[in-house]
């Protein structure tokens, strides 16, 4: 069945069963990697992309559900301002070590920071505490999460 | 179209792409030729490529999975090269143990926290030598002496006469040079890299979706896999009906092996469905009724019979009979190392040939392994490294090339084998259950006798038989017989027991373990003689004065001795690990229902020279977490032969609203660097239940931690 899908605002159709995760739309199908595969029961994040403005776990969530949304992965974040700074105060403050899980923490935070552009710990706390690193670079992503708000300095 | 042609359309553009976005890391391979051709590179090594248009090209022998090595290497090559360190390019080394081998192992190896160690003088002595032929053939072109010229940002200086020559210029000339002998390295006190805080090489392709790590590589045609391996330890495949897999939309194949059943499909999800769909009669084999209590019993069994004596200081019979006794055993968990990038391996194999793209702390052994799989000669095995999304150990086995290699035999084109996270976790190499068994005397308030006895799995034994010698596995005892303490008396012993359970190196290694039980004992001891646990360590490191700096620098950082609330405490630890001083202090509240609450973690590190020390401070940070998460959470455990853990629910992980603020206070120092990416795992165990100890007065004696034991029962 073809779909198309609306993907960082490109549309691209994809001859798929609607009951595939859009994980594996994305990564298999349409070769768009940045996007990670971790644990398959949405208890990581690592899989992590929005819907809509929206932080979603794309392994659980069916392409089917996501035809005419407006999907945006890792690889178009940079092109939203919010995802742009973002982006800057990981990199100013190093948050990354292997990189794995920072897509999804990347999202994550780029969701959180859209619709809270102030973010308290609690709030921080609320909106990553579903996206696991298993490198531990929790204490940068706090920071980072504060720099990109434009609460503190690197 | 066929969702099959559509995945190679799709998968042919984005190949495209990338050839575009490689940027900074060129994560390709070159065999580096020393003798250039005319028109070559300036070549004068395995590590350093400069071309004439001033490319200057690094290979990097270490793998990257997080701990910064990339960026460390590059500092140190550039160091004494003088090159440009805003103009690089990295390159993935490929399998070539002459050129590339860890110095410290004799193969290509990423692991032992020991790059920065083992590479520290080969690397600088390289780039000195590369340098000193750049000096000369700018020397010779000017004809002046090469002393009178010097070095910076890739150029050579003469500073008499004020001209200067970009490295691209003298490339070459360069090349016709003799390699030369005996160079002089720069005198530390002249670095202008080493010990700055740079910005990591690796990370901003790491923010944008463009890093490749192994479960990312994409080759043209290539098909998808899944697989289920026995569940029972040992066990093998008795039948299969795979009807209903086949009926799958998008399944394409089943391969069936002794051990291990795998679904081809047209994508993961395709692949997952029909190995679900798939009907598995397992013959669970000899270990179908292993359980932990078992494995348990028989560990202590065997401790109880007693083993080799890695470590005698003193006479340990005489210490024994000293003033007051005290035992303890501690025991210690299996653990999996659940990196975030599940286990995977790309391979296509076919009558003359093996490609395999994998993230591997291990390249050369994957590359003979597979040529054994597949039954090819070893040069017909291509290796393609990549980034790794954690390495922590699991990477230093090559079991999951191997099982693509076999699954990949049956299927005529590339395939993509990914594991689920249930595989995952379930066939792991586990970091071994360990059973500590401790004496020790006190007498006038020190410790006169200290009797410690170790009795766990040997993997050095497994995984690099030479190291294992007399008995005793290294790294079991590592942090044990060289503790910086000072003793008296005091002796190590090994028992070497295996569990039918594959165990395997965890970061953190033998020293987890010893530097648990150690300072939980430690703690055990001041609290027998009536003393503070800081002023109790500080009186036996005498002969250790980094330890002893790192003790007192972290006592004071983190406020040691203020008062502070009912069921909060302070707990202490210090390792002597990797040629690295750390002492850690950390501070938690144990609730009324037993669940702890990190308030505040302090660390202060001793690593001699830091070449990057924004880098060291993360591997700390980072450390913390991955130990404390051990430490909270971490046991794997067996019934009926199977793991019972099996994702990220039941095999729980610290998440961002469990972790306090972590400060690291590095001593600078002029020593030799230390090693760096396991340190940080291994103190924080300790020192949280040192500090569970000082808020509930509850000694516990084995990980993970045990709520009930720490709660506050209800007075009735």
């Amino acid at each position: 069945m073809a779909m198309v899908l609306i993907i960082n605002g490109e549309q691209r159709s994809v001859d798929v069963a609607d009951d595939v995760p859009l994980l594996w739309v994305l990564r298999d199908m349409l070769g768009m990697t940045g996007t990670k595969f971790g644990c398959g029961i949405a208890q990581c994040g690592a899989c992590t992309v929005h819907m809509d403005g929206k932080a979603v776990r794309s392994c659980l969530l069916s392409v089917g559900e996501v035809a005419g949304r407006a999907i945006t992965t890792i690889e178009g974040i940079g092109a939203t301002p919010v995802g742009a700074k973002v982006q800057k105060a990981w990199l100013d403050l190093e948050v990354i070590q292997c990189g794995y899980c920072q897509s999804g923490q990347i999202m994550a935070a780029t969701a959180l920071l859209t619709e809270t552009p102030r973010p308290g710990d609690a709030d921080i706390d609320a909106a990553m505490a579903g996206n696991i690193c298993r490198c531990g670079t929790y204490v940068r992503i706090r920071e980072a999460i504060k720099l990109a708000a434009g609460e503190r300095h690197a | 179209m066929t969702p099959a042609t559509k995945t190679e359309t799709g998968i042919s553009r984005r190949s495209l792409l990338r050839g575009g976005i490689a940027g900074g890391l060129l994560l390709s391979f070159h065999l580096p030729l020393r003798q250039a051709s005319a028109a070559g590179p300036f070549a004068p090594n395995a590590f350093i490529r400069i071309d004439k248009s001033g490319q200057t090209v690094l290979v990097m022998p270490q793998v990257e999975m997080g701990q910064g090595i990339y960026t460390a290497v590059a500092m140190i090559l550039a160091e004494e090269l003088d090159a440009d360190f805003s103009r690089l390019t990295l390159e993935h080394a490929p399998a070539n143990d002459k050129l590339y081998a860890n110095p410290a192992f004799g193969l290509q190896s990423t692991g032992n926290s020991n790059s920065v160690r083992a590479f520290w003088k080969p690397l600088r002595t390289a780039a000195a030598g590369a340098r000193a032929m750049l000096v000369t053939a700018a020397a010779q072109a000017w004809q002046v002496e090469p002393s009178s010229c010097q070095t910076i940002n890739s150029e050579v200086i003469h500073p008499a006469s004020g001209r200067r020559l970009s490295y691209a210029n003298l490339v070459e000339a360069a090349r016709e040079l003799p390699e030369p002998k005996d160079v002089p390295l720069k005198d530390p006190a002249d670095f202008r890299l080493i010990g700055k805080s740079l910005k990591r090489l690796d990370t901003p392709d790491k923010v944008n979706g463009r890093a490749v790590y192994g479960i990312d590589a994409i080759v043209p045609g290539m098909t998808f896999a899944t697989l289920a391996q026995s569940p029972v330890f040992g066990g093998k495949v008795a039948k299969v009906d795979d009807r209903e897999a086949l009926k799958v939309r998008g399944v394409r194949q089943i391969v069936v092996l002794d051990d291990l059943v795998a679904v081809i499909g047209d994508h993961m999800w395709a692949a997952k469905m029909g190995l679900e769909a798939l009907d598995i009669t397992w013959d669970d084999g000899p270990n179908a009724d292993l359980d932990s209590a078992l494995i348990w019993r028989q560990l202590r069994e065997a401790s109880a019979k007693g083993g080799v004596v890695a470590k005698s200081v003193g006479d340990i019979a005489k210490g024994m009979a000293i003033g007051e006794k005290l035992d303890a055993a501690y025991e210690m968990p299996f653990l999996a190392h659940a990196t975030m990038e599940p286990l995977n391996c790309t391979v296509h194999v076919r009558p003359d040939g093996c490609d395999i793209w994998v993230g591997t702390q291990i390249m050369t052994r994957v590359q003979s392994e597979a040529a054994k799989a597949a039954g090819l000669a070893v040069d017909q095995v291509t290796v393609h490294q990549h980034l790794l999304g954690g390495g922590f150990g699991r990477r230093l086995e090559p079991d999951m090339v191997v099982a693509a290699v076999r699954i990949g035999k049956h299927v005529d084109r590339p395939v993509k084998v990914v594991w689920t996270r249930e595989e995952d976790i379930q066939h792991d190499y586990y970091r071994p259950v360990y059973r500590d068994e401790i004496s020790a005397t006190l007498k006038d308030g020190k410790v006169a006798g200290f009797k410690y006895r170790i009795a766990g799995s040997a993997i050095i034994a497994r995984w690099l038989p030479p190291g294992f010698q007399h008995g005793i596995d290294g790294d079991a005892i590592d942090s044990a017989a060289d503790t910086p303490y000072e003793i008296p008396h005091f002796q190590v012993e090994y028992v070497r027991v295996e569990p039918p359970v594959p165990t395997g190196f965890w970061r953190g290694v033998g020293p987890n373990n010893n530097v648990f039980a150690i300072e939980s004992f430690i703690d055990e001891l001041a609290r027998r003689a009536g003393k503070d646990p800081v002023a109790f360590r500080r009186a036996m490191l005498g002969k250790t004065p980094r330890m002893q700096a790192v003790l007192d620098l972290v006592a004071a950082r983190s406020n040691w001795g203020d008062p502070l609330p009912r069921r909060v405490g302070r707990g202490v630890s210090i390792q002597p690990t990797f040629d690295t001083s750390i002492a850690t202090v950390v501070e938690a509240e144990v609730d009324s229902q037993g669940e702890v609450l990190l308030r505040r973690i302090n660390v202060a590190v001793d690593c001699g020279i830091a070449v990057n020390p924004d880098t060291i401070v993360a591997q700390i940070q980072g450390g913390m977490v991955f130990g404390l998460t051990a430490a909270l959470y971490g046991e794997v455990t067996i019934a009926k032969g199977r793991v019972q853990q099996s994702n990220f629910h039941d095999y729980r992980m610290l998440r961002i609203d469990q972790v306090p603020k972590i400060d690291v206070h590095l001593i600078k120092s002029g020593e030799a660097p230390g090693g760096m990416g396991e340190t940080g795992v291994i103190g924080g165990p300790p020192a949280l239940r040192n500090a569970i100890y000082a808020a509930t007065g509850v000694a516990l004696r084995r990980m993970p931690i045990d709520r009930d034991a720490i709660a506050e029962r209800k007075k009735s």
